[in-house]
């Protein structure tokens, strides 16, 4: 974003990207086959989430550890390619609501942001306008509506999904995905066929390479350099930044980029790892980490899934289920904390239904009806409850704790002798009891449809089935914007306090998670700084 | 990207069409020459060996002949499409064995185990066991609610070997169209569930 924005303001601007090269126009296996394939789709050790899915990396990636302090499970998700992790995500596109950015004054848990919904809308609009996104107004208090694009009509299983959910007086409302309904701004509209995860072929869905960057570089103002691993911000004598030091990764050797002003956007982790990586006698514990908050107040979404066996759907009419790459519908937060034994709220994700059969098809065969078997009866089995299964996943927020931060290993480093992160992670009560309520929702839902678990109630010794700190890929704050430099690296236009000339516009400068997925959010701030730095630069103060 | 070809083809015509002809079905698909038709015969029925799917990576001879046995038992061909080796099961098993090593010992101990227990039953291997004695091992692990605690390895291995072989069945494109999936393609405009669909659910917009 900061790229697209800084280019069309007619400033030159070099980006720096570890991965390689990508363009869902060439790149994408969208409308490929399975069988295509002799994995069927299966993951591989660079595609953690299938073989046709878009993003490049994993869950590990190989001469680029991290570490775990004792007693911590945590996952890191890191994509090596342009674009990073816009190229995997499911196109969830909820702004902020007030409220979200002013919970220590509502509740005294957390902190307020410095800026308020006020200050974001306009971003958020324009957001919408140059990306696009579909959704409906509602109205609801907290959950801000947008500038929509008709939504697509619900599958017919998410409209039972809705009828459950109105007796049990939770609402369920039109998902809001940045996935075009309608043509716009000379993108296409969705064709529909399910696969937004492998990057579209004509860009009807958004990532940053194909909507933002490769814009930028037609500009002829943007220089892409590919294969660079950014491994310190470097300081001039008069405390400003004026380069990056970067590992070519083709050839190992050191390279330096000098600029005017520096824009970090490597993912909150790593973004905080470059700067506890540039030390200075100025900064001996990091650049623009005088405050020490750089790291810190590291927070990941909740997550938890159910899924259940609807005998409803079984002996489905054959059709079409595909749609868009995502739910058409979802599940806002709908209660008030005020009466429940945790204080923040979640939403709700539905997924089930008629997906395309390829690797892991209906694993687990054995939990059905029939029991397991073999044989003529096992094969009418599968072809009767095809598609007869529907999940819930709750993502919720989670409240930054002192037990949840990274911080350089003293001991371990890359391939390129970068040293790398360590992280903490602890979830609280907050969290684990809010995971217990999405857990006996998602039960009471499936329930309600007359459907069939298939798994066990977890128990608190298990976290309530809560996942691992890092593994709903919604890293966010660990470079927090604020009022106040004692206490924040950044002011509320994600510019270090520190050092004027150098900004972050990825999750890092949050405050807060939200019961909502943050990118439309990244979007809005990095939009937000973009601008400030144009206006700075022609005022003469950047 | 991957672009190899579909495993179960062969020539112009598909293992389903050649399995089709095997069972008298009328072929859909016109201007077959005798000697195209003699081959698919010959294909369909393994006389005449693909070079490309015949030699196993991971499974030992044995090993290949008793996966070849167990998928057709597990899926075997009916009136709707033709069974896991007509699909190209046990070759899918074979690649994806060979490629994750953390999958391999289960399915080759479960092999083993199998052996064991038919040898413990009857004396004999599961490739020389009966039909009937085949099946009477297989009703005792194919159930896990049902099945004796004693034969819990074996639930294990079956149930293993049962998501297998749905995956590369019900991925392949003989699968596929036998679960009448109509998706992975471009839709102009979408509007919704078909009537019918919206009727079996009880559901309307």
């Amino acid at each position: 974003m900061a790229a697209h924005m800084l280019t069309r303001a007619g400033a030159r601007v070099i980006m720096l990207e570890a991965g390689p090269m990508w363009d869902n126009t060439k790149d994408s296996a969208m409308l490929k086959w399975a069988y295509e394939s002799p994995r069927r789709g299966m993951s591989t050790k660079q595609r953690s989430f299938g073989e046709f899915d878009a993003g490049l990396g994993g869950w590990e990636l190989a001469g680029e550890p991290f570490t775990k302090a004792e007693g911590t499970d945590f996952k890191w998700f890191r994509l090596r390619m342009l674009g990073g992790r816009t190229n995997h995500w499911g196109r969830i596109s909820l702004r902020f609501g007030p409220d979200d950015l002013r919970r220590r004054s509502i509740d005294g848990l957390g902190d307020d942001w410095p800026i308020t919904y006020d200050d974001l809308k306009p971003w958020y609009d324009e957001v919408d306008r140059l990306i696009g996104l579909f959704g409906s107004a509602e109205g609801l208090p907290n959950h801000p509506d947008g500038i929509f694009l008709p939504p697509p009509r619900p599958r017919c299983y998410e409209l039972l999904v809705k009828r459950a959910s109105d007796k049990l007086r939770i609402p369920c409302i039109p998902a809001r995905l940045s996935i075009l309904t309608r043509p716009l701004n000379g993108r296409p509209g969705c064709h529909y066929c399910g696969q937004c995860s492998r990057g579209c072929a004509v860009n009807a869905n958004f990532t940053s390479p194909n909507v933002l960057i490769l814009p930028a570089l037609a500009s002829g103002r943007l220089k892409l350099v590919t294969g660079a691993m950014a491994r310190e911000v470097t300081l001039d004598r008069n405390g400003r930044a004026d380069s990056v030091l970067y590992i070519n990764k083709a050839d190992g050797t050191e390279q330096r980029i000098r600029a005017k002003a520096i824009v970090l956007a490597a993912s909150a982790c790593e973004t905080a790892r470059i700067l506890l990586n540039s030390k200075s006698s100025s900064f001996p514990h990091g650049l623009a980490n005088g405050s020490g908050v750089v790291g810190k107040y590291l927070t990941d979404t909740t997550g938890t899934d159910v899924s259940g066996f609807i005998p409803a759907m079984a002996d489905h009419v054959p059709h079409n289920e595909d749609g868009v790459g995502g739910a058409h519908l979802y599940m806002p937060w709908w209660l008030d904390n005020k009466g429940l034994d945790f204080p923040r709220g979640y939403h709700i994700e539905i997924w089930g239904g008629l997906g395309a059969p390829s690797y892991g098809f209906m694993d687990g065969i054995q939990d059905y009806p029939s029991g397991g078997g073999y044989g003529k009866q096992l094969k009418d089995d599968f072809r009767k409850y095809y598609g007869a299964t529907i999940g819930f996943s709750g993502r919720g927020e989670q409240i930054p704790n002192e037990h949840c931060y990274c911080e350089l290993d003293p001991e371990v480093v890359d391939r390129w002798g970068i040293p790398v992160l360590r992280f903490h992670w602890q979830w609280a009560d907050y969290e684990l009891n809010q995971v217990k309520h999405m857990q006996e929702t998602f039960r009471a839902l499936i329930a309600q449809m007359g459907g069939q678990v298939q798994s066990q109630m977890p128990t608190k010794e298990n976290g309530y089935g809560i996942a691992i700190g890092g593994s709903i890929i919604h890293e966010l704050g660990t470079v927090r914007m604020g009022k106040d430099p004692a206490t924040s690296a950044l002011n509320s236009y994600c510019q270090a306090h520190e050092v004027k000339n150098l900004f972050v516009t990825d999750g890092a400068p949050f405050v807060s998670q939200a019961d909502k997925n943050p990118t439309w959010t990244i979007l809005a701030l990095s939009m937000r700084a973009s601008d400030y730095i144009v206006r700075e630069r022609k005022a003469g103060r950047l | 990207m991957n672009g190899e070809p579909e495993r179960s083809r062969m020539d112009n015509l598909s293992r389903r069409e050649a399995v089709q002809l095997m069972a008298g079905v009328p072929l859909l698909v016109a201007g077959l020459s005798p000697e195209t038709i003699r081959r698919a015969t010959a294909f369909a029925s393994g006389a005449i060996a693909d070079p490309r799917v015949t030699v196993p990576v991971f499974f030992t001879p044995h090993e290949w002949e008793t996966v070849r046995i167990l998928v057709d038992l597990i899926i075997p061909r009916d009136e709707r499409s033709g069974s896991a080796t007509d699909a190209g099961v046990p070759e899918f098993m074979d690649f994806i064995l060979n490629d994750q090593a953390d999958m391999q010992d289960p399915i080759r101990g479960g092999l083993a185990w199998l052996d064991n227990e038919c040898r413990d039953r009857f004396g004999k291997a599961f490739v020389d066991s009966s039909d009937a004695q085949r099946a009477a091992v297989l009703d005792d692990i194919a159930w896990p609610a049902k099945a004796r605690p004693e034969l819990s390895n074996g639930v294990e291995f079956f149930n293993r070997m049962r998501d297998l072989t749905a995956s590369g069945f019900f991925s392949s494109k003989m699968g596929v169209d036998d679960l009448k999936y109509l998706g992975n393609t471009v839709v102009a405009e979408w509007n919704g569930c078909p009537p019918a669909a919206l009727a079996r659910l009880g559901v309307q917009y």
